[in-house]
């Protein structure tokens, strides 16, 4: 059955306390959840904590396992996993980006990145863990080679945007970076094969582009498309030729497929795109959208479809909506109210 | 001294003196009293902001200055929200940032937090009202500023002075 044909209810499985300040942001660990292996994600906040929630196989409930907490003297904004599940990545408004290493279930800070002048907003590793980027409301973008001995050497100081920069996220398959800004652009980023970083596409408002802040981005599986959410209130869908891009062409352009406006009544905070194709929103007006492509207007090139909004997942902003890593549709929502909220998006007969 | 002020000489209107509050016809003592325009305009009747913050010389409130008036002022209970709507004294006000966070703080520290709040200048009152409007509504940036112990030491006192 074709995803947007069927009936769906967001169930609620279980509301997680814990952070005595607004949560930021979430990110699920990605070698978690399959297997024998229980669902762990992480979650940072306003109370300068970092929080390790896993589930219980046996009852199915949440609980927290690790407190990360004394080394962040300000806000985390945001935190990633390494590919391989081994280090988490958290990023600060003090200005630091630390790496915490998992050994044995405790969590030791291994590493402090500093560089950035003020806050930094987003951390994300590529696909292989061989390198991180970071962001800052200084307007950079750092790339950091991981070397042996968590050691991080900065490879690259990126400059270009002209405001902070929100958010930045490699490509699921490939070493290009994605940045998105306050100053309403998303820069592709490149190595040019002689080592040498630099800006190979900026998607603005003349292209179609968003015209307010550009808060977060993210790739569908096969990593040919791509969703963006703003300030504008709209999301929109770019899409590449992941063929070219493949056989080596990094120029290789992103252009604007769709723009989904209309749906949103506030700030749009965070989108997620999950494997199967469903893109979850969540925005400053607490509630939780879902989108899937609908096959209907192939004529005029895809369309998308609000498959469920569901209003009041929280009583205040939702900063941030993540898809799990197992094969059911897990969802972790994170607000202003300085709750998480595990979901089930579950179909109905 | 005056060199250091903005606006030395500020226009100073007269305070409404008499305000009536309409009666409900709900006369139910228990009933939930939905907040109203009048009361978001006492909130936000903050002195001495904008002249120069640090000088007890202009210790005049937002609302004899007319930067906040109660027309300014849009609530919509039902659905939660407000929207303030600021007159900065001259148009390059400097000021007209923090007088925008003092105005957010306040509200944050007052009203429920089920409250969706957006603040902007008056159209075509501020030199770079698209800048200003931008900042004061961007979350991030407002958490970011409100841990900066300068910027938050600023707020409280303007906060402070409404009481004195």
């Amino acid at each position: 059955m074709d995803l947007v044909d069927g009936n769906y209810e967001l169930r609620e499985i279980q509301k997680l306390q814990g952070h005595t300040d607004r949560v930021w942001s979430i990110a699920w660990n990605p070698a978690s959840g399959t297997g024998d292996i229980p669902p762990v994600f992480a979650s940072c906040s306003g109370d300068k904590t970092v929080r390790i929630w896993e589930q219980s196989p046996s009852s199915r409930f949440w609980d927290c396992k690790a407190v990360l907490e004394e080394t962040h003297t300000r806000t985390v904004r945001s935190c990633a996993w390494s590919p391989s599940g081994k280090l988490l990545a958290t990023a600060s408004f003090d200005a630091t980006t630390a790496v915490w290493e998992n050994i044995g279930g405790d969590f030791e800070c291994v590493s402090t990145l500093e560089g950035h002048e003020n806050e930094v907003k987003s951390v994300s590793w590529n696909a292989s863990g061989s390198l991180l980027a970071t962001c800052s409301r200084d307007k950079a973008v750092w790339i950091w080679e991981v070397m042996p001995g968590n050691e991080f050497e900065c490879v690259s100081v990126l400059q270009g945007h002209k405001q902070d920069v929100k958010m930045v996220k490699w490509h699921p398959t490939m070493d290009i970076l994605f940045s998105c800004s306050y100053d309403n652009t998303i820069k592709v980023w490149a190595e040019d094969g002689e080592g040498d970083w630099c800006c190979v596409q900026t998607l603005s408002e003349p292209n179609s582009g968003h015209t307010s802040t550009v808060w977060a981005l993210s790739f569908n599986a096969e990593g040919d498309k791509m969703v963006t959410c703003s300030d504008d209130l709209t999301l929109k869908i770019w899409e590449t030729d992941i063929g070219r891009m493949v056989s080596g062409d990094v120029r290789t352009p992103w252009t604007h497929v769709c723009t989904l406006s209309g749906y949103h009544d506030r700030t749009i905070f965070s989108v997620d795109w999950s494997r199967e194709g469903i893109i979850a929103s969540g925005a400053a007006d607490d509630a939780i959208r879902f989108f899937v492509e609908s096959k209907d207007g192939l004529v005029n090139g895809p369309t998308y479809k609000l498959l469920l909004k569901s209003e009041k997942a929280h009583d205040m902003d939702i900063n941030s909506v993540q898809w799990g890593p197992g094969e059911n549709r897990l969802l972790a929502s994170a607000s202003d109210d300085g709750t998480i909220k595990i979901w089930e998006l579950a179909t109905i007969s | 001294m005056v060199s250091g002020l903005i606006n030395p000489n500020p226009i100073v209107y007269e305070k409404k003196e008499c305000r009536v509050r309409s009666v409900p016809s709900n006369v139910d003592e228990y009933a939930v009293e939905p907040i109203d325009q009048l009361e978001i305009f006492d909130i936000l009747s903050l002195p001495n902001i904008c002249v120069d913050i640090k000088d007890p010389e202009h210790p005049y409130s937002l609302e004899e200055l007319k930067v906040i008036t109660e027309d300014a002022i849009e609530v919509d209970d039902k659905n939660s929200y407000v929207r303030v709507t600021f007159t900065p004294t001259v148009e390059h006000c400097s000021m007209a940032t923090v007088i925008g966070l003092c105005l957010r703080v306040k509200l944050m520290r007052s009203l429920p937090s089920r409250y969706k709040v957006d603040i902007r200048v008056a159209p075509g009152t501020h030199a770079t009202e698209a800048a200003v409007n931008k900042q004061l509504n961007d979350k991030e940036r407002v958490a970011a500023a409100l841990e900066n112990p300068n910027l938050v030491a600023m707020v409280d006192e303007c906060l402070a002075q409404s009481f004195a």
